[in-house]
């Protein structure tokens, strides 16, 4: 009986070729299909892949791109960081005390609602072009999610295990730490994990707008210059880091909470 | 005999739902009392209202001739959805309430394993709710209950969940560490075959509002194993007797 599970999985999957191989062949395809199309075309303003690549050996080896990217790096860590040691004791303290809950949701929901993009011009006249205004910037971007998560894993905290919580008797602070914080971390974490797509996005729209460095100023300036294969290395190494940073906090998350995924297994 | 636990004309409504009373009985010192019931007829809320956890709108419960007012740490309370902690491992699930009523680590290490023992649970002591069968996980609960030293045991429904061959080795287990460790059990089931195999009496509550309908000694001698039990001619008497109640009091309400 428990041999037989397996092989009947392996017949109902016999001839189907695993995901991992079918993903890696659309990607080729596509990488190769760009190739030759952006060879045929040979337009001054298209560009192909081998091209992008030998772009990308020339500003690393120039030191180019390392420089723009350690300038964007320290805007998202300290617009993220900003954004965690804030969200988090606020999303607790909102789901907490309904007085300020009552009291702040008007702010929260209006700023949530509010395209960030928009206030990018009020906040570069009022705090100028250099990092700060940019990290305030990936701060505002970064906010919202994770606190509204921390709220809202802390508001759906199982009734039940309260209850067993109480029935043991036990303070307050107890109960924060041992049931309403590691029930809720799942979803700070997923916060923090949508916190960095859209961080990424306040991040680069912020360098566009402020032009001075970073990989968005990289992508302004090679787009004014035509040089579309440079321009496409900050594209990628930001595809990069949005899949890398999501994924790293996606096994994390796993890592932490590993019953919230039997359960949805099931 | 002494008096544990008096409910006195104890009374809840949910709103609009006149869910309890007015309900009154008493438990006696090491006894096993089971209480049984349609659904719905508020067994469950009524060993809220025994352990603390929810008020009755009119009349009291008394532990020992002082009112409860909420959760005591002479209570333990054992749950149908067993009620561990995801994240906690079994040993820390078992240590909880130990630790929630602030027992030194020292006394902690020295019970967590002694209960862990006592419910066969050894070997897991690293793994998570998650990783064990329901049987396994009621057990985490029971020991979690029986480690605070409880005098009184409040079980709603534990093993409800839980599928019949499991369930009845579980109730011999809780029956053969009853005999050992001789607390006040207040049982609540909604298997006649449970609450007569387990109880020193049944309380059976008609349906709602929940009210007590009878008061019934069960006059089985013990051990009680399963089977043979079942065979006894009082046994059969008592099963029937105590289903006729049920099934009158379900057409009455219809």
């Amino acid at each position: 009986m428990v041999t037989a599970v397996p092989t009947q999985r392996r017949v109902l999957w016999a001839g189907r070729p695993s995901p991992t191989v079918v993903r890696s062949a659309s990607v080729l395809l596509g990488l190769g299909a760009w190739e030759v199309y952006g060879r045929i075309l040979a337009s001054p303003i298209f560009t192909y892949p081998s091209a992008i690549a030998r772009a990308a050996v020339v500003l690393v080896q120039t030191g180019e791109l390392q420089f723009y990217l350690q300038a964007s790096l320290v805007v998202l860590a300290f617009g993220l960081c900003l954004a965690v040691l804030a969200g988090i004791p606020l999303g607790v303290a909102i789901a907490r005390w309904p007085l300020l809950e009552h009291a702040t949701d008007p702010y929260v929901n209006a700023l949530y609602a509010t395209p960030t993009v928009a206030l990018i011009p009020i906040i570069v006249l009022w705090l100028g072009f250099q990092t700060k205004a940019k990290v305030v910037l990936v701060f505002l971007f970064c906010v919202f999610p994770i606190l509204i998560n921390t709220y809202q894993g802390v508001r759906s905290v199982d009734r039940r295990l309260l209850e067993v919580a109480r029935a043991f008797c036990s303070t307050e602070w107890a109960v924060w730490r041992d049931v309403i914080l590691p029930s809720a971390l799942p979803f700070i974490l997923a916060g923090i994990r949508l916190a960095i797509g859209r961080g990424l996005v306040g991040m680069v729209v912020a360098e566009f707008y402020t032009s001075i460095t970073g990989l968005g100023y990289m992508i302004v300036q090679y787009a004014n210059t035509f040089k579309t294969d440079r321009l496409f290395v900050p594209i990628v190494v930001l595809m990069v880091l949005g899949v890398g940073l999501t994924g790293l906090l996606r096994r994390l998350e796993k890592r932490i909470a590993p019953w919230v995924y039997v359960l949805r297994d099931e | 005999m002494t008096t544990r636990i008096v409910a006195d004309a104890v009374v809840k409504r949910f709103g609009d739902v006149f869910a309890l009373g007015p309900c009154s009985l008493e438990v006696h010192a090491n006894e096993f009392l089971c209480v049984i019931g349609p659904s719905g007829c508020g067994k469950t809320t009524l060993l809220r209202i025994l352990a603390g956890l929810i008020a009755p709108d009119e009349g009291a419960v008394r532990l020992d001739g002082t009112e409860v007012r909420g959760p005591r740490r002479e209570v333990a309370m054992v749950f149908q959805h067993f009620g561990l902690f995801p994240w906690k491992t079994v040993w820390d699930n078992v240590a909880y309430g130990l630790r929630a009523h602030g027992y030194p680590e020292s006394v902690i290490r020295e019970r967590v394993p002694r209960y862990i023992e006592l419910m066969g649970l050894q070997g897991f002591e690293r793994k998570y709710p998650y990783q064990l069968s329901g049987g396994m996980q009621q057990r985490v609960g029971i020991a979690r209950a029986l480690a605070v030293d409880p005098e009184v045991l409040l079980m709603d429904e534990p093993f409800g969940a839980l599928d019949a061959q499991t369930r009845e080795f579980m109730q011999e287990e809780l029956v053969r560490i009853w005999r050992l460790q001789r607390k006040t059990v207040v049982f609540v089931t909604h298997s006649i075959d449970e609450a007569i195999l387990l109880g020193d009496r049944i309380v059976v509550l008609s349906g709602r509002p929940g009210r007590v309908r009878e008061d019934l000694p069960v006059d089985i001698p013990r051990p009680r194993a399963g089977e043979r039990v079942r065979a006894l001619p009082r046994f059969l008497e008592l099963r029937r007797y105590v289903w006729e109640l049920l099934r009158a009091d379900a057409e009455g309400s219809r």
